[in-house]
């Protein structure tokens, strides 16, 4: 997956399997749960119901990736999906969508920009300053919006087409996803950016005493955060034609586990995109299992921070068995 | 006569790391026994085996005859060991009284007792301290003798100094020895540990040398020269742990300090190396020295003060500045500041120049990074099963080639090494003095931080002696001797009526 993977032994013993492998074990065995659970699960109809409603945050669980990689945090990212969801529906009622979506996603990357320039260059915390962006963010989207869903209309036909739309019945917001995530697993795979980004978050000091300009690399992470958090906004609203100033309330929750139960670590510097996918889609599936077994909403909640908890202690017995 | 402690057959390894391979020492009551050895000799884990901070792997630790299984440093301390550390191990917002007494602090407290109990253990010592003082308004001498007194408190039989001259002027140091004199009279068995050899020689009963995590010998004083115990140290003549010598030709000015001050503790240091020039900067620990090569470097930014680049001034404001000025640092903690130890050798080698190395759409370019890597490793003999494996894999001495190999790759011809063979085998000490003569032999300039004395002597051209931020002399080899370094790196006796401290 990353640079550090290819440095594993032909002989793996059995905490590097667990390191390794213990994300996709962890999700081949909900699959098989799933599917004994419920005929209706392993259906075309129902995997590609999973993959939309995944669809959009999972591009904020790339750009938390990101993040975490350089060992920060991102709390800001569900209200700057509801920023972008509010704004890129007004934007696209005068200017059409054209200019709406760069504007949008202009705003979320500003967004990342003053939060990351806090912390990059005034060294400001992470957890604290983005937790400010977070109300920030909330705040800016209900003033624009009023407080009222903003509905589209017929000026955001093409977004709700894109939405709603597919090609060979694979819907546009997950070939989205699909092309952000082979983009995001390039660049942290084999490009200069992403190996000084996991770098940072290893050992900044050293990295630091290398040379490179790591405040401006730590800055920009949090500006790919904030776009990608727009994006999700604008994929949320392209789904139900309105735009709401209510989407993502919790959902940095939700990208901070798919990357955790993805095999990163919080301490920074290991992790990649492929994982931070199958992060995704087993958050993804036990809420459709969930839904399937027609366990109430509230309960749900309940199971879900259980399922995560269990999932992160076999990601951590990894760590124990080493010792 | 008795021994008060008996460590034998003693064996500890950290992660494949073996620090201790079959130790034996023994302490008497009332002798001062110094412990002599290199850093990473295994002088620090053995006493830390000794104060029941370390469970051995085997070896059995008797104390006054007994088998005591520590647990705990407090385990080692209730069978009367102490162990006064380097870094003092005090509560520095406690009263004086509070830290000798802290394990034993009665839930009612008589402060007026407490005091006066205090007050009776530091008089014994020869000191006067307020025992209602607050340790960390106190000097550093006076707060180790807090420490002993603490030990003391505890009726320590056996007390451990881990470099406790360091941080002291010449002065304090007397002292600290008289303190260690009356402790040895009263039966006290006192183990000392030191890299002045000068002061081992006055002060110590015997000797035992470690080297490499055993036990070379144990002498008394009475029988050795320094030499004999240099020898003994380093395992093979000074000069040939020095590495073959190149011939050098020192050329053009390539770097010039002005000044440099940082507003705060570095006021105003100046130096120049030419092109093939190896330079030492001596002191003591806390004098400055890291703090000024990192002003040079722009890892932190300097006050005031020029730095020129053959000829050129420049402003080096961060280490970005640096390194484009041509400037590398090979840091003190290796492993805090060189490496990014999870990170494969490869990647830590090319990390300050990946510029030559990526397409112009940010890719590494995988192949040709493998083969510069492969080249410098062959160039610097580095031993690793791949250069894929992350450098945390690697001994102390071939981490330290991967941070060189940085440099190299980076291509700069003026190189500070902060502490260059800290925590490194003989063996690879040897290659490292070796690569470091060879890089001023190309012509680059080099600068050399080094806390070891002899480290210095075998290395450089001249030496610049530093003492609180300021450079108070400069020797040349004519002059190097343990004796006139020192006397530039600490406070004089003349310039100092008072109790002055050095940190």
């Amino acid at each position: 997956m990353s640079d550090l993977a290819e440095t594993a032994r032909p002989s793996l013993n059995l905490s590097q399997i667990m390191q390794r492998y213990g994300t996709i074990a962890i999700l081949v065995a909900l699959v098989i749960v799933a599917a004994s659970m419920s005929d209706v699960f392993l259906t075309e109809r129902n995997i590609l119901n999973v993959l939309r409603q995944v669809s959009g945050s999972s591009l904020m669980a790339i750009g938390m990736l990101f993040v975490i990689l350089s060992r920060g945090i991102d709390l800001s990212v569900g209200s700057v999906a509801a920023l972008g969801s509010v704004l890129s529906a007004i934007l696209l009622q005068q200017y059409g969508a054209g200019l709406s979506i760069p504007a949008t996603l202009l705003a979320g990357g500003a967004c990342g920009l003053v939060s990351g320039g806090l912390i990059a260059f005034l060294k400001l915390p992470p957890f604290v300053t983005t937790l400010a962006m977070m109300t920030v963010a909330r705040g800016l989207s209900l003033i624009i919006s009023a407080g009222q869903p903003i509905v589209m209309g017929d000026s955001g036909a093409a977004i709700v087409a894109f939405g709603s739309g597919s090609i060979a019945g694979v819907p546009y917001p997950v070939i989205l996803m699909v092309v952000v995530f082979l983009i995001a697993g390039t660049v942290l795979m084999f490009t200069r950016y992403g190996r000084l980004v996991k770098a940072i978050g290893s050992n900044v000091e050293a990295v630091r005493l290398s040379g490179i300009p790591v405040a401006w690399y730590t800055m920009s992470v949090y500006v790919i955060s904030g776009v990608l958090a727009a994006a999700s906004g604008i994929v949320s609203s392209s789904r139900t034609g309105v735009g709401s100033a209510n989407i993502g309330v919790g959902a940095e929750l939700d990208a901070i586990a798919a990357v955790v139960i993805g095999g990163a670590s919080l301490m920074g510097g290991r992790g990649g995109a492929f994982n931070t996918f199958i992060g995704v889609m087993v958050l993804g599936i036990i809420a459709n299992m969930m839904n399937l077994a027609r366990v109430p909403g509230y309960h749900q909640q309940v199971f879900m921070g259980c399922i995560i908890v269990g999932a992160m202690l076999l990601q951590y017995a990894s760590t124990w068995l080493r010792r | 006569m008795e021994n008060l402690v008996e460590l034998t057959g003693i064996r500890k390894s950290f992660g494949g790391v073996h620090a201790l391979q079959g130790v034996d020492f023994a302490l008497r009551a009332g002798e001062v026994h110094a412990l002599l050895g290199e850093n990473g000799a295994g002088k620090s884990t053995l006493m830390r085996v000794l104060g029941g901070e370390h469970v051995p792997e085997a070896g059995t630790v008797k104390v006054a005859g007994e088998e005591p299984h520590f647990r705990s440093p407090s385990d080692a301390l209730s069978k009367g060991i102490a162990i006064i550390h380097q870094e003092m191990a005090l509560a520095t917002d406690l009263t004086v009284a509070e830290n000798i007494f802290l394990s034993e602090i009665p839930s009612v407290i008589s402060w007026k007792d407490l005091n006066r109990r205090a007050a009776e253990l530091i008089d014994s010592l020869g000191f006067t301290i307020k025992p209602g003082a607050v340790v960390g308004d106190l000097s550093v001498a006076h707060q180790q003798v807090v420490e002993i007194a603490k030990a003391l408190s505890r009726h320590a039989r056996v007390m451990v100094f881990d470099e406790p001259t360091a941080v002291l002027s010449v002065q304090d140091a007397e002292r600290l020895h008289g303190i260690i004199r009356t402790l040895r009279a009263r039966g006290v068995g006192v183990i000392y540990i030191s890299h002045r050899l000068d002061e081992v020689f006055q002060i110590s009963d015997r000797i035992t040398v470690m080297k490499d995590g055993a036990s070379v010998a144990t002498v008394d004083r009475s029988d050795v020269e320094v030499d004999d115990v240099i020898r003994m140290m380093v395992g093979r003549s000074l000069k040939a742990l020095f590495g073959e010598d190149v011939a050098r030709t020192p050329g053009d000015e390539v770097l010039r300090v002005e000044s440099l001050s940082d507003g705060g503790r570095i006021r105003g240091v100046s130096l120049t190396v030419r092109a093939g020039e190896i330079v030492g900067l001596g002191g003591l620990v806390g004098a400055g020295r890291t703090e000024f090569v990192r002003l040079v470097f722009g890892a932190e930014r300097a006050h005031s003060g020029r730095v020129f680049i053959r000829g050129k001034e420049r402003t080096i404001r961060s280490p970005g500045d640096a390194v484009k000025a041509g400037i590398g640092l090979v840091p003190e903690n290796r492993k805090e500041q060189g490496l990014v130890l999870d990170f494969p050798i490869r990647v830590n080698a090319t990390m300050a120049k990946l510029s030559p190395l990526v397409n112009r759409f940010g890719f590494v370019r995988r192949a040709r990074e493998r083969m510069a890597v492969e080249v410098l490793a062959k160039r610097l003999r580095l031993k690793a099963g791949s250069l894929n494996d992350p450098a945390s894999s690697l001994s102390g001495g071939n981490q330290q080639k991967v941070v060189l190999a940085k440099w190299f790759h980076a291509g700069g011809d003026i190189l500070i090494f902060d502490e260059p063979t800290r925590g490194v085998d003989v063996g690879a000490k040897t290659e490292i003095y070796s690569l470091i003569k060879s890089l001023a032999a190309e012509g680059r300039a080099v600068l050399v931080i080094s806390s070891e004395h002899l480290e210095l002597f075998g290395l450089c051209d001249r030496i610049h002696v530093m003492r609180e931020g300021e450079i108070t002399g400069v020797l040349g080899p004519e002059d190097y001797t343990e004796e006139k370094l020192l006397k530039l790196a600490m406070v004089s006796p003349a310039a100092s009526p008072e109790t002055l401290v050095v940190n």
